[in-house]
């Protein structure tokens, strides 16, 4: 007797599809940290890392190498068990937002149907905002675990940081989801592919939201967390090795997971070229599936030097700035936004 | 009394919108550094290109010899007196019959040391010297693992031989000349 018919092939490509994913994720999180360092090097007029391979390419492989063959120190007085889950948490949060985000169209493979998304969920963006807010267990468990003040104060700034600036970017995105009408992911990239980009529709929503992924990642002028000149490293003080790599990494993945999102949601997805149906070039729906998650990839590309280079111009907020700028400025202003949205759509439909 | 043209008065306007909602500066703050990534790098990439010095660089010692390959050093202990930071120590010794081609002068420095972790490389020895045996060349005191390799001997500071090894001298001693020239040349 067959109670579930379970569709092996289907368990297998989506299988394969997480594998690809991870591994892209992880690639361009080693490589982003190269960027970085590059990017930081042009702004100050350097040249940057140039010594392991061509152009200095090798150069992530070098650090990760050093991070693996570092001394691992795990303090006496540090709870072991937390202490190790938070790199992990931090780690495993980071990855697992990539489940919902369309990375591209269906692609026909072997006679099947196979979409570029690992789970089309219908309630797509909240599982990216309750993952999110998982992240900073993360963070505090780790700050906690380390039985040191300093940690303890880098990971509070953390949680209260990104409490307070989820709530702004919420209500960002709610104006989002009153157009478009869907929770979906990749509903809204279709919704994206017929009609406007929300970027031009919700400027001012994506400006929010850009401003509180900035917090949200830990990112200079918001990385109160690991403010090295008050509070020594900040949550990751007595971190060494490996599991300092993977707090670092996680940032880094983080980055890459919402530029993701916010390609997705304001900048089309995979779309490649606004207001233009691309359908007329002719290709087959293989190439178009692969040229649109190119264009998603440059998206997010774009989006990381964006973070990058915002880092190595704005210096760091002051605590008491911070929490001023989330609450009397970014929520009131994402209320106004949802505002205008919502007295706009009820004027469109009558 | 105003001493440069650098002094600003203190502005206490209050802050325009513009100001006060902080953006437009970030934006040119963000233009500024954007525009740094076209400009021109300055690093210098060290093994390959080396900076050139300034004509007043003092670096590491050597001894000097003359044309003929013999110590100009006679001994005579100016330098050690002249030292600021007693770095130098030399043990003086009497030419034999024989030894006509090592030593210029009858009397010689058997031992000659400085102790580079003393050297504050002011150069009064080479002022101090009245035979032209003690130069500061532009080479960098490099690294070393014990404090006992700081102390350089005869071994470490005598110039290579002109004759035996004739490109290694003019190396040191066109260097040496070539500054003496800059630096007065500049004065």
């Amino acid at each position: 007797m067959i109670l579930l018919a379970v569709d092996w092939a289907l368990v297998l490509e989506k299988f394969i599809f997480i594998a690809f994913i991870i591994t892209v994720s992880l690639v361009v999180a080693l490589y982003m940290t190269f960027g970085e360092r590059k990017v930081a090097a042009w702004i100050q007029d350097r040249v940057g890392p140039n010594r392991a391979g061509p152009f200095g390419i090798l150069q992530p492989l070098a650090d990760g190498l050093k991070m693996f063959f570092k001394e691992e120190i795990i303090p006496t007085s540090s709870n072991k068990i937390l202490f190790i889950l938070g790199p992990s948490l931090a780690m495993i949060t980071a990855m697992l937002t990539s489940a919902v985000i369309p990375w591209g169209d269906k692609v026909e493979l072997f006679g099947r149907t196979i979409s570029l998304q690992i789970a089309d969920v219908n309630i797509g963006i909240l599982y990216v905002f309750g993952i999110l807010s998982l992240g900073v267990y993360g963070i505090m468990i780790g700050s906690w675990a380390s039985n040191n003040k300093f940690s303890l104060m880098g990971g509070l700034r953390a949680a209260s940081q990104i409490i307070s600036y989820e709530l702004a970017m919420g209500i960002a995105l709610i104006a989002l989801i009153m157009i478009t009408g869907t929770l979906s992911l990749g509903e809204m990239v279709k919704q994206q592919q017929e009609g406007w980009w929300n970027f031009f529709v919700q400027p001012l929503g994506f400006f929010i939201f850009l401003v509180c992924a900035f917090a949200e990642c830990n990112r200079t002028p918001f990385d109160l967390a690991e403010a090295e000149n008050e509070l020594i490293g900040g949550y990751h003080s007595e971190y060494s090795s490996l599991k300092l790599g993977f707090y670092l990494f996680a940032e880094y993945i983080n980055m890459f997971i919402s530029s993701a999102v916010m390609a997705t949601l304001y900048f089309g997805g995979y779309d490649i070229i606004p207001f233009y149906d691309e359908s007329a070039w002719g290709f087959s729906a293989n190439i178009m599936a692969l040229l649109g998650a190119a264009a998603l990839f440059f998206k997010i590309l774009v989006f990381i030097f964006i973070f990058m280079w915002v880092r190595w111009t704005v210096p760091r907020f002051r605590y008491d700035q911070l929490m001023n700028l989330g609450w009397k400025g970014l929520i009131p202003l994402a209320l106004f936004n949802m505002l205008v949205t919502a007295a706009v759509i009820l004027f469109l439909k009558k | 009394m105003q001493l440069t043209n650098k002094a600003k008065l203190v502005d206490r306007k209050p802050m325009s919108i513009a100001e006060k909602i902080y953006l437009p500066a970030i934006f040119k703050g963000m233009g500024i550094t954007f525009s740094h990534i076209f400009k021109k790098k300055v690093t210098i990439q060290y093994p390959e290109q080396t900076r050139p010095f300034s004509p007043v660089f003092r670096g590491l010692h050597i001894l000097n010899r003359d044309e003929e390959g013999r110590e100009n050093c006679t001994a005579c202990g100016l330098c050690a007196v002249a030292c600021p930071a007693e770095a130098i120590t030399m043990d003086a010794a009497e030419r034999l019959p024989g030894e006509e081609h090592l030593y210029r002068e009858e009397k010689y420095a058997a031992k000659y040391e400085i102790n580079m972790l003393r050297c504050i490389f002011c150069g009064l020895c080479e002022e101090a010297c009245p035979k032209d045996a003690i130069y500061l060349t532009e080479t960098f005191a490099p690294a070393n693992y014990s404090r006992q390799s700081f102390i350089y001997g005869k071994d470490n500071l005598v110039i290579p031989h002109p004759k035996e090894n004739p490109e290694a001298f003019t190396k040191a001693k066109g260097l040496i000349d070539e500054r003496k020239a800059k630096a007065n040349q500049q004065m």
